[in-house]
């Protein structure tokens, strides 16, 4: 008897004892989703609450029976496991849940004919009215949020670009650690932190004071969204700067070639892609802001292309205001669906520029292949 | 004596450097003045407010009665904000640093950031819409089973349209912020210590508690700050979702507001007084902000110092 049951025995070697089989996880996933469904069946079943329900199934499970096999190191190396993975899981939920919202609402918005070429001039709560009782096509577009977004985020970059870029060279070539740059470094780093609509109210009061109470322009919201940019390009730019090796500015320097001429075609030219996609990716940031523009540049419904007199809307205060004030207070579903039609383009615009600012850093990478 | 080739550079070159360098210099000392800028005008737009009679100032008593509620409105929400994603960002963080395949980790570094992509309106569209609806439920749920806390009173809200949404919303907002800083400084603990740690026979977990969280302690504590900052002055999330009021303890109901979505929601209107009154606001919420900021940043160039990290 003892000698059968010897061989069966000895196939588990002595190294891998007291541990849990290799199928393990599987095994408990499988059950944990069993269990699950039975549970979530008697409650009323939905997807989201399977998956919670199974997922703590599962943490339990595992835990249990390592704890059994294991031991409670081993236990609690598992428990943490399972918490480090489900906080990713659970990071990922609210990201899956925005796109997906957006493009559910979006996308009936955006193929409406005449969303992205019309404005709102003339747009009435009547218009929206009949369009919810006749069920005809929704009147309305975002062409003026458009180009009234490109403009001011035009403006902005403009602005921003060579202040922050100069600021950076500053910093790199000339502070050298001095306590100029040490002060500017530390404020830069503050002022990432100024809230959007404090940058606003900044841009705002400035005008107040310099032009005259209650000026309200696209001029203005570039200006505040300089305030917010420029930190963003400052800190891009100087990394890209930093990592240029010195023994290019020394092989410029031994050649006789003044300094402002190494920076400008040496230093530059070497970090021009990582400043490029540092830009792109500014933009992409201030883009979306809402609040900054909501105090400076008020809204508009009808087309207005010049920045510097009269309001003028944007995409993100489009959304704003169609949301919060509809434009039929009685019937506010077309009025919704023109925003998440614009919420649509918006997150478009965002996730090109940040694919743009890959691209050119991959693309336009210097070559270092000798 | 005759100048040598060496030394008779052409002028143009001379200038060309005082011109650039002036040009850094004048970029650099512009940032300093549109941060001092910034703090001067809102206090020169703000005086108004702040001088005028009480009875002038919204709700008839006075500034400081008028900005303790919402002051004490941002907090909240900023605190929810931040008791949800600290531990949520610190794991995603530990996920991506020190669990996920060397492979999918940068990846899904970058799938995290795409939160931090997302504009701020899109999120209050999102939060109001369908996490506000989603969620009254469970607030009535709340309300009945724990309504015996003060944070949970009821009765509930039944469009979801509260302060808890607006913190729920507002930590997804900051939890890219927090994962992003404390995955680098993860990233920074000396692979000696790492190992060492697994040498002696620790397990992932024991290696992660002995060297890996004591090495980032500052460097999550200044994360969170930052994240704290945004919290604070971000506004469209609570503008949006909020359905705002008087301040009130329960978390559940409709009531409170934060500076920045009071300001949101009245500038565009307001004249005269009133818009040196939320001019003021925004000025206490510069300054808090700008408190919260330094710290962080002190916490860090500190922390920097010592540890040789950078």
């Amino acid at each position: 008897m003892t000698s059968t049951l010897t061989p069966v025995r000895s196939k588990r070697s002595a190294l891998t004892k007291g541990q849990l089989p290799k199928y393990a996880p599987y095994a408990v996933l499988g059950a944990a989703l069993i269990v699950g469904a039975a549970i979530l069946a008697l409650i009323g079943f939905n997807a989201f609450g399977w998956g919670l329900v199974s997922a703590i199934l599962f943490a339990i499970g595992l835990v249990s029976w390592s704890a059994a096999v294991e031991g409670s190191r081993k236990a609690k190396d598992k428990l943490a496991t399972c918490l480090v993975v489900g906080s990713f899981l659970v990071a990922l939920l609210p990201l899956v849940s925005v796109i997906w919202t957006v493009l559910v609402n979006g996308v009936p918005g955006l193929i409406n004919p005449g969303f992205l070429t019309n404005s709102m001039n003339g747009v009435t709560g009547a218009y929206d009215n009949k369009a919810v009782e006749n069920g005809t096509p929704v009147l309305g577009g975002i062409y003026h949020a458009l180009l009234g977004t490109v403009e001011i985020t035009l403006l902005a970059t403009v602005i921003s670009v060579p202040v922050g870029l100069l600021t950076a060279i500053y910093l790199v070539e000339y502070g050298q650690g001095g306590r100029l740059a040490k002060a500017i470094t530390f404020f830069v780093d503050v002022m990432t932190g100024i809230p959007s609509i404090v940058a606003g109210l900044f841009a705002a009061a400035f005008f107040f004071v310099v032009m005259g109470p209650g000026t309200k322009t696209g001029a203005v919201a570039a200006v505040a969204l300089s305030v917010l940019m420029i930190p963003v390009v400052v800190r891009s730019s100087e990394e890209m700067l930093r990592i240029v090796p010195n023994e290019l500015r020394e092989a410029a320097y031994a050649l006789g070639v003044r300094k402002w001429r190494t920076i400008l075609k040496v230093v530059i030219p070497t970090a021009i892609s990582g400043i490029a996609s540092g830009v792109t990716l500014a933009i992409a940031r201030v883009i979306g802001e809402t609040a900054p523009i909501l105090v400076t540049a008020g809204f508009a419904t009808s087309i207005n292309s010049n920045v510097f007199g009269g309001w003028m809307a944007s995409l993100p205060t489009f959304i704003y205001t169609q949301i919060l004030n509809p434009t039929s207070p009685s019937n506010p579903d077309p009025s919704s669906q023109r925003a998440w039609g614009a919420a649509l383009v918006l997150i478009i615009l965002v996730m090109l520029l940040n694919l743009v600012a890959r691209l050119i850093a991959r693309i336009f990478a210097p070559k270092t292949g000798r | 004596m005759t100048a040598t080739p060496l030394t008779s550079t052409q002028g143009a070159g001379r200038a060309g450097d005082k011109v650039f360098s002036g040009a850094a210099l004048a970029a650099g000392c512009l940032i300093l003045a549109v941060l001092f800028g910034v703090a001067l005008f809102l206090v020169v737009q703000a005086i108004p407010a702040l001088t005028a009679p009480a009875d002038k100032i919204q709700g008839g008593q006075g500034f400081f009665a008028y900005i303790w509620p919402i002051v004490i409105g941002t907090l909240i929400a900023a605190v929810i904000a931040l008791v949800i994603a600290t531990p949520i960002a610190i794991g995603v963080a530990l996920f991506i640093s020190h669990f996920a395949p060397r492979s999918l980790a940068s990846g899904l570094g970058y799938v995290v950031d795409l939160l931090a992509a997302i504009p701020s309106v899109v999120y209050g569209a999102w939060g109001a819409a369908f996490l506000a609806k989603e969620i009254a439920p469970a607030y009535g749920w709340l309300a009945d089973n724990m309504g015996g806390l003060p944070i949970f009173e009821g009765p509930a809200s039944t469009t979801g349209k509260t302060i808890l949404t607006a913190g729920i919303v507002l930590a997804v907002m900051v939890l890219p912020i927090i994962t992003s800083l404390s995955r680098e400084i993860f990233l920074q603990t000396p692979k000696l210590h790492e190992e060492a740690a697994l040498a002696l026979g620790a397990t992932r977990w024991e290696m992660i508690k002995m060297a890996v969280l004591p090495f980032a302690r500052p460097g999550i504590i200044s994360a969170v700050m930052l994240g704290l900052g945004r919290a604070l002055g971000e506004t469209m999330a609570v503008a949006l979702v909020l359905s705002s009021g008087a301040l009130t303890a329960s978390l559940i109901q409709s009531g409170n507001q934060t500076i920045a979505a009071e300001i949101a929601l009245n500038f565009p209107e307001a004249s005269g007084i009133k818009v040196s009154t939320l001019i003021a606001a925004g000025l206490v919420l510069f300054i808090i902000t700008l408190a919260v900021n330094m710290i962080a940043r002190w916490v860090i160039t500190r922390h920097k110092e010592f540890s040789g990290a950078n």
